[in-house]
């Protein structure tokens, strides 16, 4: 059994699997399943200052190998977060990331100094929601927006900062080098790809928001590409996330240089999906005799 | 309660009308769990997002559930296409089913195409003490008369074209059975048009109403948001529940239209 332990921007998580914001809610359904003790951490259902109603329904759309959503962040706010979710997890065994989102620089400051005094573990700061009218990937789109909204959370908040970013970008790598100058501690990437699908009966888009974000395995060559640019630009660690669905998928972001990765999508066919990328990601580090996973990343040959 | 994904064995698989297809499913531990008004989430290869399929019938001696569904798009098409003896994912039994009075109340379902199938069970419950108004297109696209039939209630049918049973809407029937009286609860399932006029003629009847929606859906589990309806508040405003974890039964007074 090879170490599967990563330490991301001084948060030692105890394998490399996380799961993916928005996937998983606060975690209490899949612990019905299994228990999260087995996870190397949780993304938490992004969290607005105030409660969040969240788009009209229809929010989902099957897409060719993925998926498009326009939930909008509902969810129901800070406060909720902190005396009701956040107090359950506590014990689980599991490293909790808190995923702040906001629509003014206000929004984002305020909660995140809510989430300062809290136990939660890191914080994944979203500026990369489409699905929000204002706020959301507005704020990651470019070099100067993103830069003032790191600099602005960095004096919120002594913990851990992951900045997540949008793929929706010309050059993510910029972006990626802007907020580290700001200090984030890590960049998790890629979001979702703003996508459209149409109903040709009604002639409506199948989504009530016309567009949505794009995930599922469809995705994951373009995530890929992504991490492994910014991987290779930035010297703060760095968490892959888009399309992965099983363990070679998972070695593939780590050879690319991520130092931890995220499952989101794989989960609605397979909730256990997770788990079974941590089993595969052991055996297979046993059978390349590698002893520490650590030792994987950022490590493709390119050509 | 716990969730429960595996696969398991078709035991049989029939084609009853028109794209509508009859699995028995032996799954022991979810039969053992699985309530009225109830659905599966079953996996649909080469398809990202599960499909919801609500429970038809529970036997728990056999330790089957008897799943009916439509062929609507490529992802029940995939399903309709599994073979008996071959095996089907199911995550399960999800979320919350119908409030079950006491058999001997009296109870009336009112069911419209393909949502006739989770009203089965119901309909057993209250046997000889229930009313089953189920409506359809048209005679060819009738089915599960005969098992609402054997469960002894008090069938009354419905078709658009007349074809077979009372010529026009199930609503027709329920306000003529509602006029008869004695009734304690309506649980209705079909397209959101005809859940509208259920709700409004239990309003008018004061007769208690559950109805089963659907929502395109994702996780299934609660997790994801995505199935969100809209649903009154008890200070009369409105927010968004989610039809896999909340539902997929709502009482008829919140449900928003």
């Amino acid at each position: 059994m090879a170490n599967l332990k990563v330490n991301v921007a001084g948060v030692e998580f105890k394998n490399p699997v996380i799961t993916a914001s928005g996937c998983y809610g606060f975690g209490q359904e899949y612990e019905k399943m299994y228990p999260l003790s087995k996870l190397g951490g949780i993304c938490l259902k992004g969290t607005t200052y105030n409660e969040k109603l969240g788009n009209p329904p229809p929010r989902i759309a099957e897409t060719p190998a993925g998926m498009l959503n326009s939930v909008g962040l509902q969810n129901p706010g800070v406060k909720h977060l902190l005396e009701e979710d956040l107090p359950y997890l506590l014990d689980k065994g599991t490293v909790l990331i808190a995923n702040a989102a906001g629509s003014t620089p206000d929004d984002y400051r305020m909660l995140v100094e809510e989430l300062d005094k809290s136990p939660i573990d890191m914080i994944e700061l979203n500026i990369s929601c489409p699905n929000v009218k204002s706020g959301g990937l507005t704020f990651g789109a470019s070099c100067e927006d993103a830069a003032a909204m790191v600099r602005l959370i960095r004096k919120a908040t002594t913990k851990p900062l992951m900045v997540k970013l949008t793929p929706n970008v010309t050059d993510i790598v910029s972006i990626a080098k802007a907020v580290e100058a700001e200090g984030a501690d890590a960049i998790s990437l890629i979001n979702t790809l703003v996508g459209m699908r149409i109903d040709i009966e009604s002639r409506r888009p199948v989504l009530h928001q016309n567009t949505g974000g794009l995930s599922g395995p469809a995705v994951f060559p373009v995530a890929l590409a992504m991490v492994w640019k910014v991987a290779s630009a930035v010297k703060i660690p760095v968490v892959g996330l888009g399309g992965i669905e099983k363990w070679q998928d998972a070695i593939e972001m780590m050879l690319a240089g991520a130092r931890a990765i995220e499952i989101g999508t794989a989960l609605f066919y397979d909730p256990y999906a997770p788990l079974k990328i941590i089993d595969g990601i052991n055996e297979w580090l046993d059978r390349e005799g590698i002893a520490d996973i650590n030792e994987i990343v950022g490590t493709v040959r390119p050509w | 309660m716990s969730y429960i994904q595996n696969v398991y064995p078709i035991l049989s698989r029939d084609a009853i009308a028109r794209d509508v297809f009859d699995f028995v499913v032996h799954c022991p531990e979810m039969a053992s769990q699985a309530q009225p008004g109830q659905f599966v989430h079953i996996r649909a290869a080469g398809h990202t997002l599960r499909r919801p399929i609500s429970i038809c019938e529970i036997d728990r001696e056999k330790g089957t559930l008897r799943l009916v569904f439509e062929v609507r798009g490529s992802g029940t098409e995939m399903l309709s296409m599994l073979p008996a003896g071959g095996l089907m994912d199911l995550l399960g039994p999800l979320g919350n089913g119908f409030t079950m009075l006491p058999a001997d109340r009296s109870a009336i379902v009112v069911g419209g195409g393909i949502g006739t199938p989770p009203l089965l069970e119901v309909a057993k419950h209250y046997a000889e003490n229930g009313t089953a108004i189920l409506g359809f297109r048209d005679a060819a696209h009738v089915i599960l008369d005969e098992d609402f039939d054997a469960c002894g209630c008090d069938l009354r049918l419905a078709t658009d074209d007349g074809s077979r049973g009372h010529h026009g809407f199930v609503t027709d029937l329920l306000r003529q059975r509602l006029a008869e009286g004695n009734a304690d609860i309506i649980y209705a399932c079909g397209p959101k048009g005809m859940l509208q006029a259920v709700a409004a003629l239990a309003e008018e009847f004061g007769v208690r109403c559950e109805l089963s929606l659907e929502e395109r859906m994702a996780c299934g589990v609660g997790a994801c948001l995505g199935c969100a309806t809209p649903i009154r508040t008890p200070d009369g405003g409105m927010t968004y529940k989610h039809v896999c974890k909340d539902g997929p039964v709502f009482d008829a007074k919140e449900v928003i239209f």
